[in-house]
């Protein structure tokens, strides 16, 4: 798909809950149509900097400008913004007392006053490509986590967004829901949709990404393609927080066998 | 006991039984509208009012219905200020209910997750649509059984009205009570407020059912 213009410029971001700082100075450019994967060990930011951007945090310093628009301007209209960003979050956070296709239809009805046949041929589309159609008429307590993801991503695909972020949504799933959410994911990233995309699945990160961003302490340490990320890191930290993905070295049996050179008892550092 | 007497004076109970609750459904109708609003205030943290609000509440829950009556009826007229006796309850009753009420909708309204208020900011409901369409509809199943409590309490407070000159249940019977028909009376009275309170109990019960199956607590 091909890249467009800039739609997205995030310039020296900076954001501290009381005395702890932690977006120190953040400069990221996305374009129109990027798929950007942001990995980085817990705590470094991820998710403040997702909410950042649709005023869920107020930000302390630096500049945020969004289709031209300046969102750390205190002035900014919020609610049209939104419709503008969409957001998925790790626990769905589907409004329980309404079924799944009411869920949906809240924002392009009561927010955007769209009409209703409008609306609903929408959300029919949307999951009926989702594979939800049948269970439109769902509560969110009858649904499994994966379809409840699903149905929390067509809600916000349903305002129509110009760009998604993803906030670990695969975190809290069953293994074997993971792929029918990151299924979805995949093929908007195919249509060309503007995505930043929270993850710690590295494989989907790979497959995914058109950049990789790796965050740290409150910084951007890398921001590289897939490949390069991945086979090639520039910094030790990114070697070391990649390492937490690797079992490859770790052989039960390599110290019994003889036949390694390092200790095979050394463990990967997690956490 | 005496079944024609208790037959005979049954109208007198039935007129009371009447006036107690139409007294009691405004006090209950206001009580409620009274506590959404010192709800409100407090949920959008509305500086000055919320702290209003707060502080009415603590007054109205700490001090009896009767002493709040005393206070209308017999407290105000030296300030030149003369309200009916039904007024009065009415007032009385809603000063106190407002205070429970606030309480129970709070509840609710604590009860809805931060996450839940992201999910719809994030989809760009404005603040008041957050409150109708996302909020209000989950804090009410859970304010409900808070709400059914302070409404049957409200149903039974009206039975110190009778010290503010009102013909209510308590008032007629101690007119019989002068009568010297002790079981009677009493038999009347359980009958009375149990006609009254019961169905309301029932109909909050079955509401909260209804609820409960409503889809929530995924
Ligand atoms: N509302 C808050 N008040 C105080 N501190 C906060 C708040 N939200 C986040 N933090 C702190 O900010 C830091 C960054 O949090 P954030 O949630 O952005 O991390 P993350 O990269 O998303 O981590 P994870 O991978 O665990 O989700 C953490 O140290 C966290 O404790
Ligand atoms: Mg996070």
């Amino acid at each position: 798909m091909a890249i467009g213009p800039e739609v997205l410029k995030i310039k020296d971001l900076k954001k501290s809950f009381g005395e702890t700082a932690v977006l120190k100075g953040l400069t990221l450019t996305v374009r129109q149509g990027e798929v950007l994967v942001i990995i980085g060990p817990s705590g470094c930011g991820k998710s403040t900097l997702l909410r950042c951007l649709n005023g869920l945090e107020k930000v302390n310093g630096g500049e945020i400008v969004f289709g031209g628009q300046f969102l750390t301007d205190p002035q900014t209209n919020w609610s049209r913004t939104r419709q503008r960003i969409g957001m998925v979050f790790q626990n769905y956070e589907l409004f329980p007392h309404l079924t799944a296709l009411e869920n949906i239809l809240l924002g392009p009805l009561r927010v955007q006053n769209r009409k209703k046949e409008e609306a609903l041929a929408v959300a029919e589309g949307w999951l009926t490509r989702v594979g939800l159609w049948d269970r439109r008429d769902a509560y969110p307590r009858e649904l499994s986590g994966g379809q409840k993801q699903r149905v929390a991503i067509v809600r916000a695909l349903a305002m129509d967004p110009e760009i998604m972020l993803f906030d670990e949504v695969t975190a809290s799933l069953d293994p074997e829901m993971v792929r029918e959410v990151l299924d979805v994911i995949l093929t908007l990233a195919k249509e060309g949709l503007t995505m930043l995309i929270v993850t710690h699945e590295m494989a989907f990160a790979k497959a995914v990404a058109d950049r990789i961003i790796f965050l740290d302490e409150g910084v951007i340490v890398e921001d590289a393609s897939p490949t390069v990320f991945f086979e090639n890191p520039a910094t030790e930290r990114a070697k070391k927080f990649l390492n937490i993905f690797q079992y490859d070295d770790y052989h039960k049996n390599e110290g019994a066998k003889g036949d390694s050179g390092d200790s095979p008892l050394t463990p990967p550092v997690i956490f | 006991m005496d079944l024609t007497y208790i037959l005979d004076k049954s109208p007198v109970f039935v007129a009371a039984a009447k006036l107690t609750l139409v007294l009691a459904f405004w006090g209950v109708i206001l009580s409620a509208a009274l506590g959404l609003m010192c709800a409100v205030t407090r949920f959008y943290r509305w500086p000055l009012v919320s702290q209003l609000a707060g502080a009415y509440i603590e007054l109205a829950r700490n001090t009896p219905l009767m002493v709040q009556l005393f206070f209308l009826y017999f407290g105000l007229p030296r300030v030149g200020l003369v309200l009916s006796g039904q007024t009065c309850a009415i007032v009385g009753l809603t000063f106190l209910g407002g205070a429970y009420m606030a309480e129970a909708f709070r509840g609710g309204l604590a009860a809805v997750g931060k996450d839940q208020v992201e999910a719809g900011l994030s989809i760009g409901l404005g603040r008041f649509q957050l409150l109708r369409y996302v909020v209000a509809p989950q804090a009410l199943a859970v304010s409900l059984p808070a709400i059914s409590a302070t409404v049957i309490f409200l149903m039974k407070e009206t039975s110190v009205f009778s010290i503010v000159a009102i013909p209510d249940l308590m008032y007629v019977a101690k007119d019989l009570l002068k009568e010297g028909r002790g079981a009677e009376t009493n038999f009347l009275l359980c009958a009375a407020y149990l006609t009254i309170i019961l169905p309301v109990s029932l109909i909050f019960a079955r509401l909260e059912k209804r609820l409960r199956f409503a889809g929530f607590g995924s």
